[in-house]
């Protein structure tokens, strides 16, 4: 009995620990919670892309509906990988979409936007990165889900999929539009 | 032909001291830019992940390490500038985690596995018959 006992536990131990490893493997270290959720958006007023066009207001994003905030640049590989689906969500009135530039020259960004489309309502450029650092950035794409408070809701690190928009943006939208 | 072999040993290991931080970026005090070296080698660069923002070539960690210095010549005291990180990118970027409630038991567990180890050594050796003087020769001839 003594024996049984001796060769149960570290097989058990080791099932166990397995079983944690397990779990480690299936865990993205690249996605982190975000410090801003359910807080304000910081503030930032960022000068347009576009010569002319006004401010990107961080104070004029509240109160007016959902807001998508995107960070993106045209350096960015993956930004292109979500750049269709932008194009097709920047297309619903439900809520509105603006970008960030993120540490970029605004001739490239324009050049990027003129060739793939410009899916965006509003774009402001932050080539110091200082905004980016206050919103958490850590990369490039990053969204962030912004409710009718002006508090984020969402971040999404990486590009947007369809799968992440059905499950995680959609039922953000469809739950601020029940509430107004 | 062996100092040849040392001297790719050497280039190929001996980049140790490689800092990623660039003469523009120093603060003409020195007092506040060992401070500001002290806090960036604790930061974690969220690009490469592993490495500190003091080593990192990466933009955003540049971008982090003149905040740091910013804050610094703004007279923020260490813990205030770590502060002021920690709220934007969580205790993830401190490369040596806080000891505080969701981090207790990685901070306790090589205690408590010790003390098990231990508690299991004391328990099992006691269970052995005391061997009576006679008898420790004679056992050491059954085992060999």
């Amino acid at each position: 009995m003594q024996l049984r006992m001796a060769t149960v536990l570290p097989l058990g131990l080791f099932a166990v620990l397995g079983v944690v490893l397990a779990m480690g493997l299936r865990h993205d270290p690249k996605v982190l919670p975000s410090m801003l959720l359910d807080r304000p958006l910081p503030e930032f007023d960022l000068a347009s892309l576009k010569i002319g066009a006004p401010n990107l207001k961080s104070s004029e994003l509240k109160g007016k509906g959902v807001t998508l905030v995107n960070v993106f640049g045209s350096w960015c590989v993956s930004c292109r990988y979500e750049h269709p689906l932008l194009m097709r969500v920047g297309k619903d009135t439900r809520f509105k979409l603006v970008g960030i530039d993120w540490k970029d020259a605004p001739q490239d960004a324009n050049q990027y936007l003129a060739t793939y489309g410009d899916p965006y309502a509003q774009i402001g450029t932050d080539e110091v990165g200082r905004t980016a650092i206050d919103l958490g950035v850590s990369g490039a794409p990053e969204t962030f889900v912004v409710d009718a408070k002006g508090r984020v809701r969402l971040r999404v690190p990486g590009p947007l999929t369809p799968e992440i928009w059905d499950k995680q943006i959609e039922p953000l939208i469809k739950e601020s539009e029940k509430a107004s | 032909m062996m100092r040849k072999f040392f001297i790719v040993i050497f280039l190929l290991f001996g980049t140790g001291l490689a800092h990623a931080v660039l003469p523009e970026e120093m603060l003409k005090d020195s007092g506040q830019e060992l401070r500001a070296r002290d806090i960036s080698q604790v930061l974690r660069c969220l690009v490469c992940q592993n490495q500190s923002i003091d080593d990192s070539n990466a933009p955003l960690a540049k971008d982090l390490r003149i905040i740091v210095r910013e804050r610094i010549s703004a007279g923020d005291s260490n813990d205030q500038v770590m502060a002021y990180v920690v709220n934007r990118y969580g205790n993830y970027v401190l490369l040596k985690p806080p000891f505080q409630l969701d981090t207790a038991l990685l901070w306790l567990l090589p205690f408590i596995l010790m003390i098990v180890a231990l508690g299991a050594a004391f328990l099992y050796l006691r269970q052995q018959p005391e061997p009576e003087a006679g008898d420790i020769s004679n056992e050491i001839l059954k085992e060999e």
